[in-house]
Protein backbone atom coordinates (compact mmCIF):
# COMPACT_ATOMS: atom_id res chain seq x y z
CA UNK A 1 0.00 0.00 0.00
CA UNK A 2 2.59 2.57 1.11
CA UNK A 3 4.42 1.65 -2.01
CA UNK A 4 1.75 2.26 -4.73
CA UNK A 5 1.41 5.77 -2.94
CA UNK A 6 4.59 6.31 -3.36
CA UNK A 7 4.72 5.62 -6.98
CA UNK A 8 1.45 7.82 -7.36
CA UNK A 9 3.60 10.88 -5.81
CA UNK A 10 6.57 9.71 -8.53
CA UNK A 11 4.38 9.40 -11.32
CA UNK A 12 2.84 13.21 -10.41
CA UNK A 13 6.26 14.44 -9.74
CA UNK A 14 7.69 13.43 -13.53
CA UNK A 15 4.54 14.85 -14.97
CA UNK A 16 4.64 17.96 -13.33
CA UNK A 17 8.62 18.54 -14.07
CA UNK A 18 7.80 17.22 -17.70
CA UNK A 19 5.25 19.65 -18.08
CA UNK A 20 7.01 22.19 -16.60
CA UNK A 21 9.61 21.48 -18.88
CA UNK A 22 7.77 22.04 -22.30
CA UNK A 23 5.73 24.99 -21.26
CA UNK A 24 9.85 25.98 -20.35
CA UNK A 25 10.60 25.07 -23.76
CA UNK A 26 7.43 26.90 -25.15
CA UNK A 27 8.34 29.90 -23.88
CA UNK A 28 12.16 30.42 -24.62
CA UNK A 29 11.28 29.26 -28.05
CA UNK A 30 9.10 32.54 -28.84
CA UNK A 31 11.45 35.18 -29.28
CA UNK A 32 13.20 32.75 -31.64
CA UNK A 33 10.39 31.87 -33.72
CA UNK A 34 9.28 36.14 -33.69
CA UNK A 35 12.54 36.95 -34.84
CA UNK A 36 11.93 35.88 -37.84
CA UNK A 37 9.05 37.92 -38.67
CA UNK A 38 9.18 41.07 -40.14
CA UNK A 39 11.76 44.05 -38.36
CA UNK A 40 11.46 47.51 -37.54
CA UNK A 41 12.79 48.68 -40.32
CA UNK A 42 10.82 46.12 -42.97
CA UNK A 43 7.95 47.50 -41.49
CA UNK A 44 8.74 51.09 -41.75
CA UNK A 45 8.67 50.89 -45.71
CA UNK A 46 5.12 51.46 -45.63
CA UNK A 47 4.02 53.79 -48.46
CA UNK A 48 5.53 54.47 -51.52
CA UNK A 49 4.62 57.99 -53.35
CA UNK A 50 4.16 58.41 -57.22
CA UNK A 51 4.11 60.91 -59.55
CA UNK A 52 1.48 59.93 -61.93
CA UNK A 53 1.14 63.29 -64.17
CA UNK A 54 3.79 61.77 -66.71
CA UNK A 55 1.31 58.75 -67.07
CA UNK A 56 -0.40 58.84 -70.97
CA UNK A 57 -3.54 56.70 -71.36
CA UNK A 58 -2.90 53.24 -72.02
CA UNK A 59 0.60 53.65 -70.03
CA UNK A 60 2.03 51.99 -67.07
CA UNK A 61 4.34 52.04 -65.02
CA UNK A 62 6.02 49.37 -61.77
CA UNK A 63 6.34 50.76 -58.87
CA UNK A 64 8.14 48.67 -55.74
CA UNK A 65 6.17 49.03 -52.17
CA UNK A 66 6.84 47.20 -49.23
CA UNK A 67 9.68 45.59 -52.10
CA UNK A 68 6.47 44.11 -53.74
CA UNK A 69 5.96 45.65 -57.54
CA UNK A 70 2.70 47.65 -58.29
CA UNK A 71 1.18 47.96 -61.29
CA UNK A 72 -0.25 51.96 -61.86
CA UNK A 73 -2.11 52.17 -65.51
CA UNK A 74 -4.17 54.88 -66.78
CA UNK A 75 -6.28 53.51 -68.77
CA UNK A 76 -7.72 54.40 -71.96
CA UNK A 77 -11.49 54.18 -72.39
CA UNK A 78 -12.05 51.20 -74.51
CA UNK A 79 -10.05 49.24 -71.42
CA UNK A 80 -12.58 50.74 -68.80
CA UNK A 81 -15.53 49.62 -71.65
CA UNK A 82 -14.02 46.02 -71.44
CA UNK A 83 -13.60 46.13 -67.58
CA UNK A 84 -16.94 47.25 -66.94
CA UNK A 85 -18.31 45.25 -69.85
CA UNK A 86 -16.87 41.71 -67.60
CA UNK A 87 -18.66 42.98 -64.44
CA UNK A 88 -21.95 41.02 -65.96
CA UNK A 89 -19.74 37.66 -67.39
CA UNK A 90 -18.89 34.68 -64.95
CA UNK A 91 -15.76 35.57 -62.84
CA UNK A 92 -14.29 33.30 -60.70
CA UNK A 93 -14.01 35.91 -58.20
CA UNK A 94 -16.94 37.88 -58.68
CA UNK A 95 -16.10 42.03 -58.47
CA UNK A 96 -17.18 44.62 -59.93
CA UNK A 97 -14.65 46.94 -61.85
CA UNK A 98 -15.96 50.31 -60.54
CA UNK A 99 -15.28 48.59 -56.81
CA UNK A 100 -11.66 47.87 -57.41
CA UNK A 101 -10.86 51.79 -58.68
CA UNK A 102 -11.21 55.01 -56.93
CA UNK A 103 -10.58 56.84 -60.15
CA UNK A 104 -12.20 55.12 -63.23
CA UNK A 105 -8.80 55.68 -65.80
CA UNK A 106 -6.19 54.78 -62.70
CA UNK A 107 -6.04 51.02 -61.97
CA UNK A 108 -3.50 50.60 -59.03
CA UNK A 109 -2.63 46.76 -58.37
CA UNK A 110 -0.62 44.72 -56.44
CA UNK A 111 1.43 43.08 -59.00
CA UNK A 112 2.11 39.77 -57.45
CA UNK A 113 -0.20 36.58 -58.75
CA UNK A 114 -2.36 35.12 -56.53
CA UNK A 115 -1.09 32.01 -57.32
CA UNK A 116 2.17 31.28 -56.76
CA UNK A 117 3.93 34.93 -56.92
CA UNK A 118 5.11 35.69 -59.56
CA UNK A 119 4.59 39.08 -61.64
CA UNK A 120 2.30 38.90 -64.67
CA UNK A 121 3.38 40.79 -67.68
CA UNK A 122 2.35 44.21 -68.52
CA UNK A 123 -1.37 45.46 -70.21
CA UNK A 124 -2.01 43.74 -73.28
CA UNK A 125 0.05 40.73 -72.91
CA UNK A 126 -3.18 38.29 -71.82
CA UNK A 127 -6.42 37.60 -73.34
CA UNK A 128 -9.46 40.04 -72.65
CA UNK A 129 -6.64 42.42 -73.11
CA UNK A 130 -4.75 42.60 -69.34
CA UNK A 131 -2.02 40.71 -67.61
CA UNK A 132 -0.65 37.26 -68.21
CA UNK A 133 1.43 35.56 -65.68
CA UNK A 134 3.98 34.06 -67.57
CA UNK A 135 4.40 31.27 -64.84
CA UNK A 136 1.62 29.16 -64.86
CA UNK A 137 -0.55 30.89 -67.55
CA UNK A 138 -3.45 32.87 -65.57
CA UNK A 139 -5.17 35.61 -67.56
CA UNK A 140 -6.13 39.15 -65.93
CA UNK A 141 -8.42 41.58 -67.56
CA UNK A 142 -8.29 45.56 -67.50
CA UNK A 143 -9.31 45.12 -63.65
CA UNK A 144 -6.94 42.86 -62.53
CA UNK A 145 -9.64 40.05 -62.39
CA UNK A 146 -8.72 36.49 -62.79
CA UNK A 147 -10.31 35.01 -65.85
CA UNK A 148 -8.70 32.06 -66.93
CA UNK A 149 -5.52 29.87 -65.07
CA UNK A 150 -5.01 28.54 -62.37
CA UNK A 151 -4.61 31.68 -59.91
CA UNK A 152 -7.79 31.75 -57.60
CA UNK A 153 -8.05 35.02 -56.98
CA UNK A 154 -7.85 38.58 -58.60
CA UNK A 155 -5.21 40.68 -58.24
CA UNK A 156 -4.93 42.63 -55.23
CA UNK A 157 -5.65 46.32 -55.21
CA UNK A 158 -3.63 47.91 -52.27
CA UNK A 159 -4.78 49.97 -50.26
CA UNK A 160 -3.84 53.94 -51.91
CA UNK A 161 -4.76 57.46 -51.60
CA UNK A 162 -3.85 60.45 -53.46
CA UNK A 163 -1.99 62.98 -52.04
CA UNK A 164 -2.99 65.87 -54.34
CA UNK A 165 -4.33 65.42 -58.05
CA UNK A 166 -0.84 63.97 -58.95
CA UNK A 167 0.51 62.27 -56.40
CA UNK A 168 -0.67 58.64 -55.58
CA UNK A 169 0.25 57.68 -52.37
CA UNK A 170 0.27 53.14 -51.90
CA UNK A 171 0.59 51.60 -48.65
CA UNK A 172 -1.11 53.17 -45.59
CA UNK A 173 1.17 54.72 -42.88
CA UNK A 174 1.75 53.20 -39.67
CA UNK A 175 0.21 55.17 -37.18
CA UNK B 1 52.14 0.89 -32.90
CA UNK B 2 50.35 -2.13 -31.22
CA UNK B 3 50.85 -1.01 -27.69
CA UNK B 4 49.98 2.51 -28.43
CA UNK B 5 46.20 1.24 -29.80
CA UNK B 6 46.22 -1.37 -26.98
CA UNK B 7 46.46 1.78 -25.11
CA UNK B 8 43.73 3.32 -27.11
CA UNK B 9 41.23 0.49 -27.34
CA UNK B 10 41.75 -0.36 -23.32
CA UNK B 11 39.30 3.86 -23.20
CA UNK B 12 37.67 3.91 -26.47
CA UNK B 13 37.49 0.44 -28.35
CA UNK B 14 38.24 1.72 -31.66
CA UNK B 15 39.98 -1.61 -33.00
CA UNK B 16 36.48 -3.08 -32.10
CA UNK B 17 34.42 -0.71 -33.59
CA UNK B 18 36.44 -0.79 -36.91
CA UNK B 19 36.34 -4.71 -37.37
CA UNK B 20 32.77 -5.58 -36.21
CA UNK B 21 31.30 -2.71 -38.29
CA UNK B 22 33.77 -2.30 -41.03
CA UNK B 23 36.36 -4.55 -42.03
CA UNK B 24 34.78 -8.01 -40.98
CA UNK B 25 31.06 -6.41 -41.26
CA UNK B 26 29.39 -9.25 -42.98
CA UNK B 27 27.98 -8.28 -46.04
CA UNK B 28 25.57 -10.52 -48.30
CA UNK B 29 27.93 -11.71 -51.12
CA UNK B 30 26.04 -11.24 -54.01
CA UNK B 31 25.47 -7.80 -53.89
CA UNK B 32 25.30 -6.15 -57.69
CA UNK B 33 25.61 -2.52 -58.90
CA UNK B 34 22.79 -0.94 -57.87
CA UNK B 35 24.43 -1.37 -53.95
CA UNK B 36 26.96 1.59 -54.80
CA UNK B 37 24.86 3.98 -54.56
CA UNK B 38 24.51 4.86 -51.03
CA UNK B 39 28.37 4.58 -50.78
CA UNK B 40 28.23 7.51 -53.56
CA UNK B 41 25.82 9.86 -52.31
CA UNK B 42 28.12 9.85 -49.48
CA UNK B 43 31.15 10.52 -51.42
CA UNK B 44 29.08 13.06 -52.42
CA UNK B 45 28.01 14.69 -49.42
CA UNK B 46 31.33 15.00 -48.73
CA UNK B 47 32.26 16.97 -51.39
CA UNK B 48 29.17 19.23 -50.91
CA UNK B 49 30.14 19.83 -47.54
CA UNK B 50 34.32 20.31 -48.33
CA UNK B 51 33.48 22.70 -50.89
CA UNK B 52 30.62 24.42 -49.44
CA UNK B 53 32.21 25.25 -46.57
CA UNK B 54 35.33 26.93 -48.89
CA UNK B 55 32.37 28.94 -50.89
CA UNK B 56 31.31 30.19 -47.62
CA UNK B 57 34.42 32.05 -47.17
CA UNK B 58 33.85 34.09 -50.27
CA UNK B 59 30.30 34.21 -50.05
CA UNK B 60 27.81 37.34 -48.98
CA UNK B 61 24.66 35.83 -48.06
CA UNK B 62 22.99 39.57 -48.62
CA UNK B 63 20.75 40.88 -51.19
CA UNK B 64 23.06 43.70 -52.96
CA UNK B 65 26.15 41.52 -52.47
CA UNK B 66 25.40 38.10 -53.24
CA UNK B 67 25.30 37.82 -56.77
CA UNK B 68 28.60 40.14 -57.32
CA UNK B 69 29.86 37.78 -54.39
CA UNK B 70 29.60 34.61 -56.85
CA UNK B 71 30.99 36.33 -60.16
CA UNK B 72 33.78 37.36 -57.48
CA UNK B 73 34.26 33.89 -56.43
CA UNK B 74 34.01 32.73 -60.35
CA UNK B 75 36.55 35.46 -61.50
CA UNK B 76 38.76 36.57 -58.69
CA UNK B 77 39.32 33.38 -56.02
CA UNK B 78 42.29 30.86 -56.88
CA UNK B 79 40.00 28.10 -57.97
CA UNK B 80 37.05 29.71 -56.87
CA UNK B 81 35.13 28.68 -60.38
CA UNK B 82 36.42 24.71 -59.38
CA UNK B 83 34.67 25.17 -56.23
CA UNK B 84 31.46 26.60 -57.26
CA UNK B 85 31.14 24.20 -60.50
CA UNK B 86 32.19 21.28 -58.43
CA UNK B 87 29.46 22.22 -55.88
CA UNK B 88 26.61 23.44 -58.41
CA UNK B 89 27.02 20.19 -60.43
CA UNK B 90 27.89 18.29 -57.02
CA UNK B 91 24.04 18.74 -56.18
CA UNK B 92 22.83 17.15 -59.62
CA UNK B 93 24.68 13.93 -58.92
CA UNK B 94 23.62 14.08 -55.40
CA UNK B 95 20.35 13.47 -56.68
CA UNK B 96 20.99 10.85 -59.51
CA UNK B 97 22.39 8.63 -56.89
CA UNK B 98 19.77 9.54 -54.27
CA UNK B 99 16.69 8.69 -56.86
CA UNK B 100 18.67 5.62 -58.16
CA UNK B 101 19.18 4.61 -54.23
CA UNK B 102 15.61 4.97 -53.32
CA UNK B 103 14.68 3.27 -57.19
CA UNK B 104 17.04 0.48 -55.94
CA UNK B 105 15.35 0.31 -52.37
CA UNK B 106 11.70 -0.20 -53.99
CA UNK B 107 13.07 -3.01 -56.72
CA UNK B 108 14.53 -5.35 -54.16
CA UNK B 109 11.92 -4.75 -51.46
CA UNK B 110 14.76 -3.49 -48.90
CA UNK B 111 11.89 -1.36 -47.40
CA UNK B 112 10.50 -4.55 -46.47
CA UNK B 113 10.45 -5.70 -42.43
CA UNK B 114 12.61 -5.99 -40.48
CA UNK B 115 13.80 -2.27 -42.36
CA UNK B 116 11.29 -0.17 -42.14
CA UNK B 117 13.08 2.41 -39.71
CA UNK B 118 16.15 1.85 -42.31
CA UNK B 119 13.81 2.87 -44.89
CA UNK B 120 11.99 6.09 -43.33
CA UNK B 121 15.11 7.65 -42.22
CA UNK B 122 16.39 7.11 -46.03
CA UNK B 123 12.85 9.24 -46.57
CA UNK B 124 13.71 12.05 -44.00
CA UNK B 125 17.14 12.51 -45.70
CA UNK B 126 15.80 12.85 -49.02
CA UNK B 127 13.61 15.55 -47.71
CA UNK B 128 16.46 17.63 -45.92
CA UNK B 129 18.24 17.04 -49.34
CA UNK B 130 15.32 19.00 -50.89
CA UNK B 131 15.25 21.43 -48.92
CA UNK B 132 19.54 22.22 -48.97
CA UNK B 133 19.05 21.87 -52.60
CA UNK B 134 15.98 24.41 -52.82
CA UNK B 135 18.06 26.50 -50.21
CA UNK B 136 20.95 26.48 -52.04
CA UNK B 137 19.84 27.58 -55.09
CA UNK B 138 18.43 30.86 -54.21
CA UNK B 139 21.92 32.06 -53.06
CA UNK B 140 23.56 33.25 -56.33
CA UNK B 141 20.41 35.53 -55.87
CA UNK B 142 20.03 35.62 -59.85
CA UNK B 143 16.46 35.33 -61.49
CA UNK B 144 15.77 32.06 -61.41
CA UNK B 145 16.76 32.12 -57.72
CA UNK B 146 14.87 34.69 -56.94
CA UNK B 147 11.55 33.28 -58.52
CA UNK B 148 12.16 29.59 -57.68
CA UNK B 149 12.27 31.24 -54.22
CA UNK B 150 9.26 32.99 -54.87
CA UNK B 151 7.09 30.26 -56.63
CA UNK B 152 8.23 27.24 -53.75
CA UNK B 153 7.81 29.56 -50.79
CA UNK B 154 4.24 30.52 -52.31
CA UNK B 155 3.12 27.84 -51.91
CA UNK B 156 3.07 28.04 -48.17
CA UNK B 157 -0.32 30.02 -48.55
CA UNK B 158 -2.04 27.62 -49.39
CA UNK B 159 -2.17 26.15 -46.15
CA UNK B 160 -5.53 27.58 -45.07
CA UNK B 161 -6.10 30.01 -42.24
CA UNK B 162 -2.27 30.38 -41.26
CA UNK B 163 -1.00 30.20 -44.61
CA UNK B 164 -0.36 34.17 -45.46
CA UNK B 165 1.11 34.41 -42.22
CA UNK B 166 3.49 32.06 -42.01
CA UNK B 167 4.52 33.16 -45.46
CA UNK B 168 5.62 36.66 -44.67
CA UNK B 169 7.23 34.89 -41.24
CA UNK B 170 9.22 32.69 -43.76
CA UNK B 171 10.24 35.78 -45.67
CA UNK B 172 10.79 38.10 -42.59
CA UNK B 173 9.06 40.64 -45.25
CA UNK B 174 6.65 41.14 -47.85
CA UNK B 175 8.52 39.60 -50.21
CA UNK B 176 11.52 37.42 -50.52
CA UNK B 177 13.71 39.97 -49.94
CA UNK B 178 17.52 40.28 -47.57
CA UNK B 179 15.97 38.29 -44.37
CA UNK B 180 14.84 35.57 -46.59
CA UNK B 181 18.29 35.61 -47.80
CA UNK B 182 20.42 35.49 -45.22
CA UNK B 183 18.31 32.91 -43.22
CA UNK B 184 18.93 30.58 -45.76
CA UNK B 185 22.47 31.07 -46.15
CA UNK B 186 22.61 29.64 -42.71
CA UNK B 187 20.01 27.16 -43.09
CA UNK B 188 22.06 26.08 -46.01
CA UNK B 189 25.12 25.66 -43.88
CA UNK B 190 23.60 23.90 -41.21
CA UNK B 191 21.12 21.27 -42.94
CA UNK B 192 23.63 19.41 -44.53
CA UNK B 193 25.60 18.93 -41.26
CA UNK B 194 22.20 17.52 -39.36
CA UNK B 195 22.11 15.41 -43.10
CA UNK B 196 25.90 13.89 -41.71
CA UNK B 197 24.68 13.29 -38.56
CA UNK B 198 21.25 11.35 -39.87
CA UNK B 199 23.23 9.83 -42.46
CA UNK B 200 25.40 7.76 -39.25
CA UNK B 201 21.63 7.18 -37.82
CA UNK B 202 20.96 5.37 -41.29
CA UNK B 203 24.06 3.39 -41.35
CA UNK B 204 23.35 2.35 -37.71
CA UNK B 205 19.93 1.44 -38.54
CA UNK B 206 21.44 -0.43 -41.21
CA UNK B 207 24.31 -2.26 -39.03
CA UNK B 208 21.16 -3.18 -37.23
CA UNK B 209 19.44 -5.26 -39.98
CA UNK B 210 22.04 -5.68 -42.54
CA UNK B 211 21.91 -5.77 -46.01
CA UNK B 212 19.26 -6.51 -47.97
CA UNK B 213 20.37 -8.31 -51.41
CA UNK B 214 19.34 -8.79 -54.95
CA UNK B 215 17.19 -12.19 -54.17
CA UNK B 216 15.66 -10.56 -50.96
CA UNK B 217 16.03 -13.33 -48.83
CA UNK B 218 17.93 -13.17 -45.26
CA UNK B 219 21.67 -13.89 -45.75
CA UNK B 220 22.61 -16.39 -43.00
CA UNK B 221 25.48 -17.80 -41.99
CA UNK B 222 29.00 -17.43 -43.35
CA UNK B 223 28.36 -19.26 -47.38
CA UNK B 224 25.96 -15.65 -47.68
CA UNK B 225 28.34 -13.04 -46.65
CA UNK B 226 31.68 -11.87 -47.53
CA UNK B 227 33.54 -9.45 -44.95
CA UNK B 228 33.33 -5.99 -45.96
CA UNK B 229 36.56 -5.22 -46.40
CA UNK B 230 38.28 -6.42 -48.78
CA UNK B 231 35.79 -7.11 -50.57
CA UNK B 232 33.08 -4.15 -50.49
CA UNK B 233 35.73 -1.80 -49.80
CA UNK B 234 36.85 -2.24 -53.47
CA UNK B 235 33.76 -2.53 -55.06
CA UNK B 236 32.61 0.66 -53.44
CA UNK B 237 35.81 3.09 -54.60
CA UNK B 238 35.53 1.06 -58.40
CA UNK B 239 32.39 2.97 -58.24
CA UNK B 240 33.94 6.30 -57.05
CA UNK B 241 36.07 6.07 -59.64
CA UNK B 242 33.38 5.73 -62.37
CA UNK B 243 31.52 8.76 -60.24
CA UNK B 244 34.48 11.16 -60.76
CA UNK B 245 34.73 10.16 -64.52
CA UNK B 246 31.44 11.64 -65.45
CA UNK B 247 31.81 14.24 -62.57
CA UNK B 248 34.90 15.90 -63.69
CA UNK B 249 33.51 15.58 -67.17
CA UNK B 250 30.86 17.81 -66.46
CA UNK B 251 32.82 20.23 -63.74
CA UNK B 252 35.53 20.82 -66.57
CA UNK B 253 33.62 20.73 -70.02
CA UNK B 254 30.14 20.99 -69.12
CA UNK B 255 29.84 22.79 -66.29
CA UNK B 256 26.45 24.70 -67.14
CA UNK B 257 25.05 21.70 -68.68
CA UNK B 258 22.51 21.68 -65.62
CA UNK B 259 22.44 25.30 -64.87
CA UNK B 260 20.01 27.96 -66.06
CA UNK B 261 21.16 30.96 -68.64
CA UNK B 262 18.62 32.83 -66.63
CA UNK B 263 20.60 32.71 -63.23
CA UNK B 264 23.57 34.67 -64.85
CA UNK B 265 21.24 37.66 -64.22
CA UNK B 266 20.82 39.58 -61.31
CA UNK B 267 17.57 39.18 -59.52
CA UNK B 268 15.04 41.18 -60.12
CA UNK B 269 11.75 41.86 -58.02
CA UNK B 270 9.55 43.28 -60.32
CA UNK B 271 10.58 41.22 -63.10
CA UNK B 272 9.75 37.56 -63.38
CA UNK B 273 11.52 35.67 -66.52
CA UNK B 274 8.86 34.48 -69.27
CA UNK B 275 9.66 31.22 -68.29
CA UNK B 276 10.34 29.61 -65.11
CA UNK B 277 11.67 26.05 -64.35
CA UNK B 278 12.84 24.61 -61.15
CA UNK B 279 16.50 22.99 -61.27
CA UNK B 280 16.21 19.45 -63.02
CA UNK B 281 15.93 17.26 -59.92
CA UNK B 282 12.40 19.05 -58.42
CA UNK B 283 10.81 18.35 -62.11
CA UNK B 284 8.29 15.52 -61.94
CA UNK B 285 7.16 17.21 -58.38
CA UNK B 286 6.83 20.17 -60.02
CA UNK B 287 4.53 18.62 -62.91
CA UNK B 288 1.88 17.15 -60.37
CA UNK B 289 1.42 20.49 -58.46
CA UNK B 290 0.91 22.18 -61.46
CA UNK B 291 -1.77 19.15 -62.45
CA UNK B 292 -3.71 19.34 -60.03
CA UNK B 293 -5.68 22.63 -62.11
CA UNK B 294 -9.39 21.51 -62.16
CA UNK B 295 -10.44 21.44 -58.28
CA UNK B 296 -11.23 25.22 -58.95
CA UNK B 297 -10.54 27.55 -55.75
CA UNK B 298 -9.18 24.18 -53.90
CA UNK B 299 -6.56 23.35 -57.16
CA UNK B 300 -3.84 25.34 -55.25
CA UNK B 301 -3.88 23.42 -52.06
CA UNK B 302 -5.05 20.49 -53.54
CA UNK B 303 -1.53 20.77 -55.42
CA UNK B 304 0.73 21.37 -52.78
CA UNK B 305 -0.34 18.58 -50.95
CA UNK B 306 -0.48 16.03 -53.81
CA UNK B 307 3.44 17.32 -54.67
CA UNK B 308 4.22 16.62 -50.33
CA UNK B 309 2.42 13.53 -50.48
CA UNK B 310 4.48 12.23 -53.81
CA UNK B 311 7.11 11.82 -51.19
CA UNK B 312 5.46 11.26 -48.04
CA UNK B 313 3.64 8.32 -49.72
CA UNK B 314 7.06 6.40 -49.60
CA UNK B 315 6.84 6.33 -45.64
CA UNK B 316 3.82 3.81 -45.68
CA UNK B 317 5.35 1.99 -48.92
CA UNK B 318 6.29 -1.05 -46.35
CA UNK B 319 2.54 -1.35 -45.66
CA UNK B 320 1.07 -0.77 -48.93
CA UNK B 321 3.14 -4.24 -49.83
CA UNK B 322 1.76 -7.24 -49.20
CA UNK B 323 4.02 -9.87 -51.03
CA UNK B 324 5.33 -13.08 -49.63
CA UNK B 325 8.41 -12.31 -51.59
CA UNK B 326 10.59 -9.24 -51.36
CA UNK B 327 12.18 -8.79 -54.31
CA UNK B 328 10.60 -7.94 -57.45
CA UNK B 329 13.24 -10.25 -59.44
CA UNK B 330 10.32 -13.12 -58.59
CA UNK B 331 7.42 -10.85 -59.00
CA UNK B 332 6.78 -10.41 -62.65
CA UNK B 333 3.50 -8.17 -62.21
CA UNK B 334 5.25 -5.91 -59.50
CA UNK B 335 8.28 -5.59 -61.51
CA UNK B 336 6.18 -4.55 -64.89
CA UNK B 337 4.65 -1.91 -62.70
CA UNK B 338 7.96 -0.97 -61.31
CA UNK B 339 9.06 -0.45 -64.85
CA UNK B 340 6.16 2.06 -65.37
CA UNK B 341 6.44 4.41 -62.44
CA UNK B 342 10.05 4.63 -63.76
CA UNK B 343 9.23 5.53 -67.27
CA UNK B 344 6.21 7.76 -65.65
CA UNK B 345 8.46 9.50 -63.82
CA UNK B 346 10.59 10.63 -66.88
CA UNK B 347 7.27 12.07 -68.57
CA UNK B 348 6.17 13.94 -65.22
CA UNK B 349 10.03 15.48 -65.98
CA UNK B 350 9.14 16.37 -69.08
CA UNK B 351 5.88 17.99 -68.38
CA UNK B 352 7.24 19.66 -65.88
CA UNK B 353 10.21 21.06 -67.79
CA UNK B 354 7.65 22.40 -70.53
CA UNK B 355 5.41 25.37 -69.99
CA UNK B 356 2.17 24.88 -68.59
CA UNK B 357 0.17 25.76 -71.71
CA UNK B 358 2.35 23.84 -74.28
CA UNK B 359 0.62 21.03 -75.97
CA UNK B 360 1.85 17.84 -78.65
CA UNK B 361 1.11 17.58 -82.13
CA UNK B 362 0.31 21.30 -82.73
CA UNK B 363 -2.51 21.50 -80.15
CA UNK B 364 -3.76 17.83 -80.11
CA UNK B 365 -2.84 16.61 -77.06
CA UNK B 366 -2.59 19.07 -74.46
CA UNK B 367 0.51 18.91 -72.00
CA UNK B 368 -1.95 19.14 -68.64
CA UNK B 369 -3.74 16.18 -69.95
CA UNK B 370 -0.78 14.08 -70.21
CA UNK B 371 0.27 15.47 -66.88
CA UNK B 372 -2.90 14.68 -64.62
CA UNK B 373 -2.58 10.78 -66.20
CA UNK B 374 1.03 10.93 -65.48
CA UNK B 375 0.42 12.06 -61.89
CA UNK B 376 -2.15 9.35 -61.92
CA UNK B 377 -0.28 6.32 -62.76
CA UNK B 378 2.33 7.75 -60.35
CA UNK B 379 0.20 7.47 -57.03
CA UNK B 380 -1.35 4.30 -59.01
CA UNK B 381 1.73 2.68 -58.86
CA UNK B 382 1.15 2.52 -55.11
CA UNK B 383 -2.93 1.26 -55.19
CA UNK B 384 -2.31 -1.24 -57.59
CA UNK B 385 1.02 -2.66 -55.55
CA UNK B 386 -0.78 -2.89 -52.89
CA UNK B 387 -3.94 -4.23 -54.21
CA UNK B 388 -2.21 -7.05 -56.79
CA UNK B 389 -0.19 -7.79 -53.49
CA UNK B 390 -2.78 -7.65 -50.98
CA UNK B 391 -5.35 -9.70 -52.75
CA UNK B 392 -2.80 -12.12 -54.06
CA UNK B 393 -3.44 -11.53 -57.73
CA UNK B 394 0.33 -11.99 -58.46
CA UNK B 395 1.68 -15.33 -58.17
CA UNK B 396 5.67 -14.89 -57.07
CA UNK B 397 8.03 -17.41 -59.12
CA UNK B 398 9.96 -19.82 -56.22
CA UNK B 399 12.28 -18.06 -54.40
CA UNK B 400 16.07 -20.00 -53.45
CA UNK B 401 16.26 -20.87 -50.46
CA UNK B 402 19.93 -19.41 -50.32
CA UNK B 403 22.20 -16.65 -52.01
C1 LIG C 1 23.56 18.36 -49.05
C2 LIG C 1 24.54 19.08 -49.46
C3 LIG C 1 24.41 20.32 -50.31
C4 LIG C 1 23.66 20.54 -51.45
C5 LIG C 1 22.71 19.54 -52.14
C6 LIG C 1 23.90 21.90 -51.88
C7 LIG C 1 23.34 22.50 -53.01
C8 LIG C 1 23.63 23.77 -53.48
C9 LIG C 1 23.17 24.34 -54.72
C10 LIG C 1 22.23 23.64 -55.71
C11 LIG C 1 23.72 25.59 -54.84
C12 LIG C 1 23.54 26.56 -56.01
C13 LIG C 1 24.73 26.44 -56.93
C14 LIG C 1 24.71 27.47 -58.03
O1 LIG C 1 23.80 27.41 -58.86
O2 LIG C 1 25.59 28.32 -58.02
C15 LIG C 1 24.49 25.84 -53.66
C16 LIG C 1 25.17 27.02 -53.40
C17 LIG C 1 25.93 27.28 -52.26
N1 LIG C 1 26.17 26.39 -51.21
FE1 LIG C 1 25.50 24.45 -51.13
N2 LIG C 1 24.80 22.48 -51.02
C18 LIG C 1 25.13 21.56 -50.04
C19 LIG C 1 26.00 21.76 -48.98
C20 LIG C 1 26.57 23.00 -48.62
C21 LIG C 1 27.33 23.27 -47.41
C22 LIG C 1 27.62 22.23 -46.32
C23 LIG C 1 27.72 24.59 -47.44
C24 LIG C 1 28.51 25.41 -46.43
C25 LIG C 1 29.12 24.96 -45.43
C26 LIG C 1 27.23 25.15 -48.68
C27 LIG C 1 27.44 26.47 -49.11
C28 LIG C 1 26.98 27.03 -50.29
C29 LIG C 1 27.26 28.37 -50.73
C30 LIG C 1 28.11 29.41 -49.99
C31 LIG C 1 26.60 28.53 -51.96
C32 LIG C 1 26.57 29.82 -52.83
C33 LIG C 1 27.66 29.85 -53.85
C34 LIG C 1 27.22 29.27 -55.16
O3 LIG C 1 26.14 29.58 -55.64
O4 LIG C 1 27.99 28.48 -55.74
N3 LIG C 1 26.53 24.16 -49.36
N4 LIG C 1 24.43 24.71 -52.83
S1 LIG D 1 2.28 32.29 -60.30
FE1 LIG D 1 1.02 33.20 -61.77
S2 LIG D 1 0.15 31.53 -62.73
FE2 LIG D 1 1.33 30.58 -61.19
Amino acid sequence: MAIEVEENRRDFLILATSAFGVAGVAAAAWPFIRSWSPSADVLAQATSEVDISPLQPGQMITVPWQGKPVFVLRRTPEMIASAQKGDSESLPDPAKDADRVKRPELLVLLAVCTHLGCVPQPIGTGDYGGFLCPCHGSHYDTSGRIRKGPAPKNLEVPHYDFKDANTLVIGKALA
Amino acid sequence: MSTIMEWIDKRLPVTELIKSQATEYPTPKNLNYWWNFGSLALTVLIIMIATGLFLAMHYKPDAALAFKSVEHIMRDVNFGWLLRYMHANGATFFFIFVYIHILRGMYYGSYRAPREILWWIGVVIFFMLMGTAFMGYVLPWGQMSYWGAAVITNLMSAIPVVGNDLVIWIWGGFSVADPTLNRFFVLHFLLPLLVFGVVFVHLWALHAVHSNNPVGIDAHDDKDNLPFHPYYTIKDLYGVGVFLIFYCYFVFFAPNAFLEADNYIPANPMQTPAHIVPEWYFLPFYAILRSIDFLGSFSKLAGVIAMVFSIAILFILPFLDRSPVRSFRYRPLSKQLFWIFVANAFVLGWVGYNPPDASLFSGAIPLILIGRTSTAIYFGYFVILWLVTALDIEKPRPVPKCL
